[in-house]
């Protein structure tokens, strides 16, 4: 199960951060600033999972941000790197070749997107099609 | 001059920004991006909370103003600042009829508030309404939101209207709704207990994102009760089979392979339910065996099914043909230069290690690179492979190595866990008693106070109750060389409690016992320890107690007594203690002091830890006064349990049963992960204790006590599993090397260099040929991890054949690479974007390089120039494009996904994008380089 989402710069700053497991604020705060100490200065031929608490942390650079997930200890770690990845694509469509500025000023359509694609910390739908044409449906009312 | 129209149309838009939020808002995330210091940020965060308040608070906010009000409260939310006061504003909304808001809504709250909060209350009416609603797009708003707000206590406030939802029209409802009811499940499986029938039903639905969808539930339905689904195997099974030959929509294709997610979660479930089930497991090994045929070992998506197709064949009894291709794909990964795929690879050893031991041997010197990895992900999972693959051969190795890492670390989580897997198999496979005590005194002294009491316990124990059961000189010699080693210990500074506590204890039951030291020499170190540690009062109570066992032994032999001064001013000083506990131990040993040798040695005969004291755990003795009592027309006793009319109170404890079936409140943050190896519900029940020999330990009043006692049913449960391997044959197998079997030929353990030279002899000279750069450090090391069956098998190549050179080497040349060939680009590795190539231009970063230039240059900052400068690029490749790395990697696959195929639409859609955020002010001008330099780094 994932416990959490983070999008962070490489300062640090979070630019999206979805929780599927309840956490005090101070909590998060601490979570997210310990999450971009670890996965900030990895290098970069290293693993793509770091041990975190009691569970272990997936995370993949893109340009500037850094995506993390927290997934249970026993998840198979590729799929959850591939899942990211899969993400990424689907911000890439929607906004048509993503920049951190678009995560930037959209972050609540991010957050939209993401409801799409995990639900209760499970992937929820994994066709790239089916969940842009929800979000397009979303659109129109804007 | 079209970037000009585009910049004047951007501005006639006005107040209303690009991005359909006003310029206020842009500016907001503007002014943040630019802040130089967290200080800063705050100022701005605060100074928007102020606004913020003040403006939620005017009447007739038009809704659109309204929307973004509370956006901009999440955003605050998001910086880490406090936005509570406006949550009531976000739950107003969900009551909204728009659905634009609702949503807005919707999404706030979920993002503001936990479960528990109670502003919750407010909202599950709105929820029940919009489940009801006729727009599937606000039924799955509400879903949405019941997915991250609804409680144990409110789930059967919708239950009822989600289940109806299974069946709504609208796939993506349906889909909402299973996971509504996964996550229901989650919190309280009793509450959709009676629903199971309903997750088989969608498991047939028409659209494959609902059957892939509800493969979550049933995943867990499964691993908690196998036997009820054991007849979906077959189901599961063409599922996936169907998957494989492409039957779903080219839609779900990820990188070229059909449904991957689907496949990986069906391969999950079906390697429980072939879990130990030979039926179950035959019926897989069709779809497995394509699996390992058909998988892109080239993408990572194809890696991760050929993974967890290994971790289904180490559940499952797997087929020989199977064993092999898992076989062959570990060592596909463990051969690859990626750390992921020799994460992977060696996370795969670890599982089919227990089935075919064999495994590891032929791929040593990829586990010993592993493990000397700078990667600590990499060397941890490394670890846990040797942890799973010790023997009595390679333990000193094994547990040298962890003990060096354990010392070198500082994470205190990874250090519990090393240490007590350390102790582990250090109490398992032990050649010898000296060497167990140096390990524990190693790991004692090294992370003591992050080691289970059980620990210390269980070593107290093991050296009063020795380990050979008849050999009597064995223990002796045993108890003297731990308190040897103590006494070399004791006087270096800093021991964590635990160990002083060990330390004390063994000191005071026999740092005197074969005469070797003074009574006056161990009481004065134990008067140091007590003095040095004076705020521990376990330790000093632990002390005490020493001290008294010290005297009583000598007043029971008749000598004479000295108490030394400094123990004396102790005694004194502790008869005053603030610590009742403290205090009572001093007046016992005061009292001692002065009784004669009989009486003294009836309280503390010598060595009398071992003794089995009986404890009445039924209070029989009580029986005749209770009769008393019912007769004289008394209540008999009801135990709690009745009285709770809950009567399987055990089974909470059960490790499945994560959840308690009842409505009472849970507030459960992480679950605990299941102790890797440790059993340890056993000390939940009440068994009775056969020996508590900490009893004497357990009397005098620690605070622990209890906890104690406790622990001692446990450790007791715990080495009765471990003692055949602990007990006498390995003892044996390091003093007699002649009856050791032959298989632990070199189980010369004790003298490593003997196994090195006849298991490494061989394969070297096979090496040498082949790969003349591989350490000799690294060989010895290989030899002595895995020496004992390497040794083994060639034995038994040279008995069945006579070419031992050749077979050698056909056993070995999988990981000999002689050149190490420069690794393909690395499909993970997006890290660098200046390492990619020319096409993935960022015009971003080349802004970036000519403001950077402009401002050393001093004058040139025209923005047209600079437009113009970046124009041609972008007109011809991806432009910022976070995934322009990405299509420099997937070249191999083209039209992997489509926005490649559209670039030339896309890099004008670009420029647009690039022309309107210049025009809300961010630009490279000299007014606000940071947040360029934040944005791209």
């Amino acid at each position: 199960m994932i416990r959490f989402i983070l999008l962070q710069n490489r300062q640090g700053k979070t630019r999206l951060a979805k929780y599927y497991v309840p956490l005090e604020e101070s909590e998060k705060h601490k979570v997210e600033y310990e999450v971009h100490r670890m996965v900030v200065n990895r290098d970069s031929k290293f693993t793509n999972f770091v041990e975190f608490r009691t569970h272990k942390v997936i995370y993949r650079r893109y340009a500037g941000l850094f995506f993390s997930l927290c997934v249970d200890i026993t998840d198979n770690e590729l799929a959850y790197l591939e899942c990211i990845h899969l993400f990424v694509e689907i911000l890439d469509h929607f906004f048509s070749n993503v920049c951190e500025l678009d995560l930037v000023f959209n972050f609540h359509k991010v957050y939209l997107i993401l409801d799409e694609f995990i639900l209760a910390g499970e992937l929820q739908e994994t066709s790239k099609r089916a969940i842009i044409e929800r979000m397009s449906e979303l659109e129109k009312l804007d | 001059m079209e970037q000009l129209k585009t910049i004047g149309r951007e501005l006639a838009m006005g107040s209303q920004g690009g991005f359909g939020q006003s310029k206020e808002f842009l500016d907001l995330v503007k002014s943040i991006g630019e802040a130089r210091s967290k200080a800063e940020e705050d100022r701005i965060v605060l100074s928007e909370i102020d606004t913020l308040k003040r403006k939620l608070l005017e009447p007739d906010i038009p809704k659109r103003k309204m929307k973004e009000y509370i956006i901009r409260l999440v955003y605050i939310e998001m910086l880490g600042h406090d936005a509570s006061f406006g949550y009531i504003h976000a739950v107003k909304m969900t009551h909204d009829d728009s659905l634009l808001l609702k949503r807005t809504g919707y999404l706030a709250v979920t993002l503001f508030l936990n479960e528990d909060h109670d502003l919750i209350i407010l909202i599950v009416n709105t929820i029940q309404k919009d489940l009801r609603s006729d727009n599937y797009l606000v039924v799955c708003a509400a879903l949405n939101a019941i997915c991250r707000l609804i409680n144990e206590e409110t789930i059967p406030a919708v239950l009822p209207q989600v289940v109806e939802l299974l069946n709504h029209g609208k796939e993506a409802v349906r889909k909402k709704a299973i996971m509504a009811l996964h996550r229901f499940h989650r919190k309280s499986p009793s509450s959709v207990s009676h629903l199971i029938s309903n997750f088989r039903k969608r498991l047939c639905d028409n659209d494959p994102g609902v059957m892939g969808a509800t493969l979550c539930p049933l995943f867990d339905l499964v691993s908690e009760d196998v036997s009820s689904y054991k007849d979906l195997v077959s189901s599961f099974v063409s599922i996936l089979k169907q998957v494989t030959e492409r039957k779903l929509p080219k839609s779900y294709d990820y990188h070229q392979m059909p449904a991957p997610f689907i496949q990986i979660k069906l391969l999950k479930i079906l390697a429980l339910l072939g879990s130990g089930d030979k039926s179950a497991s035959e019926i897989m090994y069709m779809v497995l065996g394509d699996l390992f045929r058909k998988c892109d070992s080239s993408t990572n998506i194809g890696n991760a099914i050929l993974y967890e197709c290994i971790r289904c064949i180490s559940c499952i009894i797997p087929s020989p043909k199977l064993l092999e291709a898992a076989a062959d794909a570990i060592s596909k990964f463990l051969k690859s230069d990626s750390h992921n795929l020799k994460y992977m690879g060696i996370d795969g050893l670890g599982r089919l290690i227990k089935i075919s031991p064999d495994i590891a041997e032929q791929h040593q010197l990829a586990v010993i690179d592993c493990l000397e990895d700078p990667d600590d992900t990499l060397k941890r999972k490394t670890f846990e492979l040797l942890y799973k693959m010790t023997k009595s051969s390679n333990v000193e190795v094994i547990v040298d190595r962890m003990i060096d890492y354990m010392i070198s670390i500082n994470d205190n989580h990874y250090k519990t866990e090393i240490a007590s897997r350390c102790v582990e198999l250090a109490e398992q496979f032990a050649p010898s008693n000296q060497w167990f005590i140096q390990i524990m005194n190693k790991v004692f002294e090294h992370a003591g106070d992050l080691v289970n009491v059980k620990v210390a316990h269980n070593l107290m124990r093991l050296i009063a109750e020795g380990f050979g059961e008849e050999d009597d000189d064995a223990d002796s010699k045993l108890r003297l060389s731990a308190v040897e080693s103590y006494l070399q210990i004791i006087s270096e500074p800093k021991l964590p409690s635990l160990f002083l506590q060990v330390i004390s204890w063994v000191l005071g039951e026999y740092g005197t016992a074969d005469g070797k030291y003074s009574a006056s020499y161990i009481t004065g170190k134990l008067c140091d320890v007590a003095d040095a540690y004076s705020s521990d009062e376990t330790v000093k109570g632990y002390a005490v107690s020493a001290l008294m066992k010290i005297y009583a032994f000598e007043i029971a032999s008749g000598r004479k007594v000295d108490v030394l001064p400094e123990c004396q001013s102790l005694i004194e000083e502790l008869l005053a203690s603030h610590s009742t506990d403290l205090q009572q131990r001093a007046y016992e040993l005061q009292a001692l002091l002065s009784l004669d040798a009989r009486a003294v040695e009836s309280i503390l005969p010598l060595d009398a830890s071992c003794e089995d004291i009986e404890v009445d755990k039924d209070l029989s003795f009580l029986n005749g006064y209770i009769q008393q009592a019912i007769e004289s027309g008394a209540q008999p006793y009801i135990s709690e349990r009745e009285r709770s009319g809950m009567l399987e109170t055990t089974d909470y404890h059960s490790q499945d049963h994560h959840e308690v079936p009842s409505h009472a409140l849970r507030f459960e943050a992480y679950e605990r992960p299941k102790p890797a190896s440790v059993p340890t519900q056993a000390s939940t029940e009440l068994v009775p204790v056969p020996e508590p020999s900490y009893y004497r330990e357990a009397h005098q009043p620690i605070s622990t006590s209890s906890v104690s006692e406790r622990e001692s049913s446990d450790i007791k449960l715990r080495l009765d599993g471990v003692k055949q391997k602990w007990g006498r044959p390995s003892y044996q197998s390091s003093t007699s090397a002649s009856s050791t079997p032959p298989q632990a030929a070199n189980g010369t353990s004790s003298h490593p260099d003997v196994g090195v030279g006849s298991s490494s002899l061989k394969p070297r000279s096979s090496y040498e040929s082949k790969k003349p750069e591989i350490d000799p450090e690294k060989q010895r090391l290989a030899a002595s991890l895995f020496g004992g069956s390497s040794s083994s098998r060639s034995d038994r190549k040279s008995s069945s054949g006579g070419h031992k050179p050749a077979k050698g080497t056909a056993n070995k040349p999988p990981k000999e690479n002689p050149i190490p060939v420069q690794p393909p680009p690395d499909l993970l590795d997006f890290g660098e974007p200046t390492a990619t190539s020319v096409t993935a231009t960022d015009p971003f970063k080349e802004l970036e390089g000519l403001m950077d230039s402009s401002s050393q240059d001093g004058g040139s900052t025209d923005v047209m120039g600079l437009y113009s400068d970046a124009a041609p690029v972008t007109t011809t490749t991806s432009v910022d494009s976070l995934l322009s790395e990405l299509s420099d990697s997937s070249k191999g696959n083209p039209g992997i996904y489509q926005s490649q195929t559209s670039k030339g639409l896309n890099s004008k859609e670009a420029l647009e994008k690039d022309a309107l955020v210049r025009q809300m002010g961010v630009n490279p001008t000299s007014q606000n380089p940071t947040l360029f330099k934040d944005l791209l780094g």
